[in-house]
């Protein structure tokens, strides 16, 4: 599983980084997580806002630190 | 740690349906204005209507936004309809009384009167250029 945290570095980008890191270690998933951090890959994603998380290049949420349970749920599709 | 990393235009998304008429291109350059002007930031219809995960989710995860189509033809309302994106507000341009025609010369005082629309649809007031009241950071949740 490929998981990307597009955003250049704030606060609730490291937080959804935090929860991100803590799902996939909780259920055991194999999955390659990664940092976006540059402006024009992010904008390639086409998001309103930052931080956003892309599972296996679809983007799951968009501006807003998402709870644990919605990643594991995407973690498990 | 970056602090600015989400600072924007302000946290409005603003979707014009920018179609091939007068109010069309009256919605599109209204969205281009208010996103100069600081009051939202204009964001792609288009991508919404080609169902790309991106610019979906970001609809669907915003929290305000303001849309504007040109017509009753309704093509921005029925692409947020297809992908399932509640609308939070909306307006009809030809409803302010502007007829639709295939002249493309816009008029200020159309832009003007589209503005105090979008302003009293998203309950700011018209002498104002400024936002609504955001909270800080808005734009990363």
């Amino acid at each position: 599983m490929d998981i990307k945290i597009l955003g250049p570095g704030c606060s609730k980008c490291e937080q959804t980084a935090k929860i991100v890191n803590e799902a996939v270690a909780e259920t055991g998933v194999d999955a390659k997580i990664e940092k976006v951090t540059g402006v024009m890959e992010i904008a390639g994603y086409g998001v309103f806002g930052t931080p956003a998380v892309v599972v296996d290049g679809e983007v799951k949420c968009v501006g807003k630190i998402p709870k644990k349970d919605d990643v594991k749920a995407w973690l498990k599709k | 740690m970056t602090e600015s990393c989400c600072a924007s235009g302000g946290n409005i998304m603003i979707l014009a349906c920018s179609g091939g008429s007068n109010v069309g291109q009256l919605s599109n350059q209204t969205a281009v204005e208010l996103t100069r002007e600081g009051f939202g930031k204009m964001f792609c219809l288009a991508g919404i209507g080609g169902m790309i995960s991106g610019f979906v989710q970001s609809a669907w995860d915003t929290e305000n936004m303001v849309v504007l189509d040109g017509c009753p033809v309704g093509c921005a309302k029925a692409i947020l309809e297809q992908a399932k994106v509640p609308m939070k507000n909306y307006l009809v341009i030809t409803e302010l009384g502007i007829e639709k025609n295939k002249n493309f010369s816009l008029k200020a005082e159309d832009i003007a009167k589209v503005k105090t629309a979008v302003f009293n649809t998203c309950g700011v007031k018209p002498a104002g250029l400024s936002p609504l009241p955001l909270k800080t950071g808005t734009c990363c949740g």
